[in-house]
């Protein structure tokens, strides 16, 4: 089996200032992966490289893609890379506010994705918006509601729905929990791990939090300096850490 | 089954004086179809770090760990992944679950991941909290407001719902009653009966005369020492 995501040696420098080096992963169908490190240790620039957000300096992305085989990422035109941001992956921003549009209805917000790939039946479109948005456990009838008006738990599901109403194989998520209250993170993280595997989504999930890591992910990369210093099956790394900087994050979090 | 050689572990503490701590220095042994062995020694001796080393949770510093052929150190995570949902259970010494799932779902998880239909892995689910004495009322309550019995009954539940032929039993029956640890010590005996090999910790000597074929004993190496 291949992988269905490859990155090797991404590498992206802000003038002098390094954002991460010669970064490579890989990542299997069904596999969710989080990357972990501190701010500003490059963990965003590298989920903004791989998702072909920001172009890195040097590297290549390899996505496998289910309708189109092997495409490098880095070499499409923008309006490919943009369609395949709307179909075949999906990008779940930290503050929902990025990732929605605030004037637009919730079911809008979902529908919009289905329009751009070419939905047009109405009544199909608001019926699969009503699915998802029960799906993540949002109430239907505010279907016609504002997200400006949902409270932030509510706008970070609401987003999910935009994202996958469109069945992508991959996701990109940015701190999805960060921000929400900790018995709505609870939610969230129990929803993301249920669609995860019912859908079997590949998933890059960047995260300082490492409770989501053990949570919700297979394999996890720890970064430091815009390098991965430590990378390997999410649990092992976690109780049996062995570089220093991971033995320090993993001693530092505190217990309730 | 398990085919474990020259197995070593030490842990370098990094951050406390970089200590080496020694635990484990070329372990050898092998465990058969239907066999069921304990690990014994002085607690502090390193068998939990072994049990952990044999799931793929603490990294081996050499040697070699096979299951059912399949080699552990060195594999690729999904390949460890892979080898757990397939071929080795873990009933750790406590129940470590995300909040707000139900604990009928909590058992029947591996079953489901193990690639079994939902309906075949929740008829399990309830035939093994029935046995374990979950009462039902609690089934669609997450674990976490279980008390301490209760939340080990289900994570022995959780571990015994898919037929493994591994698994790994840390203290199966502590902290529970005289019924509950006659049905664990049931449910090994099945899992024996079905050829599963298996390792565990038995601190309840009863417990481990009743199911045991042999014992390993693993001496504290105690040997820590400062590097650079």
């Amino acid at each position: 089996m291949q992988p269905i995501f490859e990155a090797t040696g991404i590498s992206k420098s802000y003038g002098h200032i390094l954002g991460c080096s010669n970064i490579n992963l890989s990542l299997y169908s069904g596999e969710v992966m989080g990357i972990v490190g501190e701010s500003g240790s490059g963990k965003s620039t590298l989920l903004n490289c791989l998702s072909a957000q920001i172009m890195p300096d040097q590297g290549e992305v390899i996505f496998r893609s289910p309708s189109r085989g092997e495409v490098d990422i880095l070499k499409l035109s923008e309006a490919e890379q943009r369609y395949l941001a709307r179909t075949e992956w999906a990008y779940v921003h930290q503050n929902p506010r990025d990732g929605l549009r605030m004037s637009v209805s919730a079911g809008g917000n979902v529908g919009e994705r289905l329009m751009n790939i070419g939905n047009r039946h109405y009544g199909n479109i608001r019926t699969k918006a009503e699915d998802w948005m029960s799906r993540v456990e949002l109430d239907t009838s505010r279907i016609d509601h504002r997200p400006s008006t949902f409270s932030g738990g509510m706008q970070q599901r609401l987003q999910i729905a935009r994202n996958l109403v469109t069945e992508p194989r991959l996701i990109f998520m940015d701190e999805p929990t960060g921000g929400l209250d900790v018995s709505v993170q609870a939610r969230l993280l129990d929803l993301l791990r249920s669609l995860v595997q019912e859908l079997s989504l590949s998933v890059i999930i960047v995260t300082h939090d490492l409770a989501v890591i053990r949570m919700l992910a297979d394999r996890m990369v720890v970064m430091k300096n815009g390098n991965v210093v430590e990378a390997g099956l999410a649990d092992q790394v976690l109780d049996d850490p062995q570089h220093p900087y991971t033995q320090l994050l993993v001693s530092s979090i505190l217990q309730v | 089954m398990f085919e474990i050689s020259n197995l070593s572990k030490s842990f370098t503490l990094h951050h406390q004086g970089s200590t080496r701590i020694d635990v484990l220095s070329e372990v050898n042994f092998r465990v058969e179809k239907g066999e069921c062995i304990a690990l014994t020694g002085p607690s502090g001796a390193g068998k939990s770090t072994l049990m952990r080393m044999l799931y793929g949770n603490y990294l081996a510093e050499y040697g070699s760990i096979k299951i059912n052929g399949e080699e552990l150190v060195g594999a690729e995570p999904r390949h460890i992944l892979s080898i757990r949902r397939h071929l080795l259970g873990y009933v750790s010494q406590f129940l470590r679950v995300l909040p707000r799932v139900p604990a009928i779902r909590v058992v029947a998880e591996p079953m489901i991941a193990s690639g079994a239909s939902p309906k075949a892995a929740e008829d399990r689910a309830i035939e093994l909290l029935t046995r374990l004495r979950i009462p039902q009322t609690l089934w669609s309550l997450s674990p976490l407001t279980f008390s301490g019995g209760e939340q080990q009954r289900v994570n022995i539940a959780r571990g015994f719902s898919h037929s493994y032929p591994a698994m790994l039993l840390d203290e199966p029956t502590a902290s529970l009653d005289p019924d509950n640890r006659q049905t664990v010590l049931e449910l090994i005996h099945e899992a024996k009966a079905k050829e599963t090999a298996i390792i565990g910790i038995f601190h309840d000597q009863a417990a481990r005369d009743d199911v045991c074929n042999r014992e390993i004993k693993i001496t504290a190496l105690h040997t820590a020492k400062q590097v650079s």
